[in-house]
């Protein structure tokens, strides 16, 4: 065996540290997995796919997904233009914007859920302009995609901002000297640079968003087959007693976030072999 | 225009632009988007829960805050902040110790596990807590038959807390403590300081703003984390109705002032954070780790 498991090192401590450190994994995080993992088990794999496999809950887990997807890609262009304003424009303002990103952070999405809903319901400040237009937004899959937009407006423009922070003028100078236009250089050298970074954000906020609840459920309606995400009915589930469906569905959602963030460690491992950092 | 720029271009020369930068026009588009974006985005929920909090007047809403339930759970959030935080941070603390200090394997693998909540919806966070300590699981079964229930109670929403806000103290402490090596508390230790010693005298002032930091992030979310709680708390009225749970029984019965009222101060609380959190990147933006999430 090559490594040692554990280094000799003079720092006192090791034994305090990760016996905390690891009680406190287990209590909290790993065994209440374990538990769901568990209750999956006692159920069977072919009566969670039973359970799963049902119109509604299909049309959930899409409808949760697919709307993620969207809010996830519009944070993506709002937010690389976002983290570029802030670093390299100087404007009145500036730096209230760049607080104001982290408000969806902070913000309890209990409170972001009635204040959108407020906001967008037919009678309200917003909801009544697109009235005039026909267009409903709360309670349909338009809420929906407005709820997940303000949960992940922050994960891209903070991925971004330090790479663009760490951008060197000069290479920007040699491409303009070697006759680029603005925009070339912008297309061919910079966004390559905050592609990975952006990536990275995407994946976060995808995630985020996939998982989302609070914020979702008072703006959604939550009519079956329609607006009726993934997370949602679990608690319905749950409500009913059942913890055989209930665990069936957050294992399936479990295994979605898993995917998602496998995919976010690839980014990074093949970012880092293509440009050095992340 | 020259100062809405990075200042390269000397004033003399008003049609000169420096290359790297774009064309004013461009400029101020992308700003106006950027600003636009968040007041409709960020600024316009922000101002209608005052604006619906404030419909009736400050007296409605004061009544309405002062209410018996109200206060209850206004009490609740504090006390499971009080109790999550605090555990919060001496795991982060241990955590950071552990993995900044000592080498051994599977370093990268425990990584991982704390940064594994992050990853899961807190509504499946909940449904695992529900079915490891609910009554009719094993564990459960024996805490309710001792008299000791943890879901549909106090201990349950702490728990469901705990989770959701699990890696935020750790995550803060790591990157900043890896770059401060641990040349200082082997040079402490070789002049005989005891273990503690060292860790007060040395490793507490090098990471106390970041330690602050990971502090506040964790204590916003413990106070406003919804979906978890939502799950295990049972949503019993004056017991287990936490502020976040209280403004959705409200809103579901239409008090609008009371559900906003509840909300503004949660709102409050969010300011309150970002501002400081603002302060603290500003004044020790050298002690807190580079990379800003959260």
């Amino acid at each position: 065996m090559g490594k040692p498991l554990i280094h000799r090192s003079p720092m006192p401590g090791f034994g305090l540290s990760a016996g905390i450190t690891l009680t406190m994994l287990s209590i909290i995080v790993l065994l209440p997995i374990g538990a769901l993992l568990a209750k999956g088990a006692g159920f069977g794999i072919g009566n969670i796919w039973e359970t799963v496999n049902r119109e509604r809950v299909w049309a959930a887990l899409f409808l949760s997904f697919r709307l993620s997807l969207f809010a996830a890609l519009f944070n993506l262009v709002f937010g690389v233009v976002l983290a570029w304003v802030l670093v390299r424009y100087r404007f009145p303002g500036r730096r209230i914007i760049d607080a104001a990103v982290d408000l969806p952070f902070a913000l309890p999405t209990a409170v972001a859920g009635i204040a959108l809903t407020a906001l967008y319901a037919p009678n309200g400040a917003f909801g009544s302009l697109f009235k005039e237009l026909g267009v409903r937004i709360a309670y349909t899959q338009w809420g929906i995609l407005i709820a997940l937009i303000f949960v992940g407006l922050p994960f891209v423009t903070r991925t971004v901002q330090p790479v663009v922070e760490e951008i060197e003028r000069e290479v920007e100078e040699a491409s303009a000297t070697l006759g680029a236009s603005r925009a070339y250089t912008l297309r061919h050298v910079v966004l390559p640079m905050l592609a990975p970074a952006a990536l990275t954000g995407f994946a976060l906020a995808l995630a985020r968003a996939v998982g989302e609840y609070g914020s979702v459920i008072f703006i959604a309606g939550n009519r079956p087959l329609q607006t009726e995400i993934a997370p949602l009915l679990i608690v319905i589930q749950l409500e009913e007693f059942n913890y055989e469906a209930a665990a069936a569905i957050g294992i399936a959602m479990l295994l979605i976030s898993f995917a998602l963030l496998l995919v976010i460690n690839l980014i990074q491992v093949w970012s880092r072999r293509r440009i050095g950092y992340v | 225009m020259s100062d809405a720029t990075l200042g390269r271009a000397p004033a003399a020369a008003r049609a000169f632009r420096p290359a790297t930068q774009e064309t004013p026009w461009v400029r101020w588009t992308l700003i106006v988007i950027a600003v636009a974006g968040l007041g409709i985005l960020v600024a316009a929920p922000l101002i209608v829960v005052f604006a619906e909090a404030l419909g009736e007047g400050w007296a409605a809403v004061i009544e309405s805050l002062g209410h018996r339930d109200a206060r209850s759970a206004i009490r609740l959030t504090l006390t499971i902040a009080a109790i999550a935080v605090p555990l919060n941070a001496v795991f982060g603390i241990a955590a950071a110790w552990l993995i900044t200090k000592f080498d051994f394997r599977g370093k990268a693998f425990l990584i991982t596990l704390i940064d594994l909540p992050f990853s899961v919806s807190p509504v499946v966070a909940g449904l695992c807590i529900v079915l490891m300590f609910g009554a009719n699981s094993f564990a459960g079964g024996w805490l309710v038959a001792n008299g000791m229930p943890i879901v549909f109670a106090v201990p349950g929403i702490v728990l469901a807390t705990l989770f959701v806000t699990f890696p935020f103290v750790a995550r803060e402490l790591i990157p900043v403590m890896i770059e401060q090596g641990r040349a200082e508390e082997e040079a402490a230790l070789t002049l005989g300081a005891s273990g503690w010693r060292v860790f007060r005298t040395v490793t507490l002032p090098n990471i106390r703003w970041a330690l602050l930091y990971g502090v506040l992030l964790s204590n916003a979310r413990a106070m406003g984390e919804f979906g978890a709680v939502a799950v295990v708390s049972g949503k019993i009225r004056g017991q287990t109705a936490t502020m976040p749970i209280t403004i959705e029984m409200l809103y579901n019965e239409y008090l609008s002032v009371a559900a906003f009222g509840m909300a503004a101060l949660l709102t409050l609380l969010a300011l309150v954070t970002l501002l400081l959190k603002a302060g603290l990147e500003i004044r020790h933006a050298d002690q807190l780790a580079a990379f800003r999430r959260l």
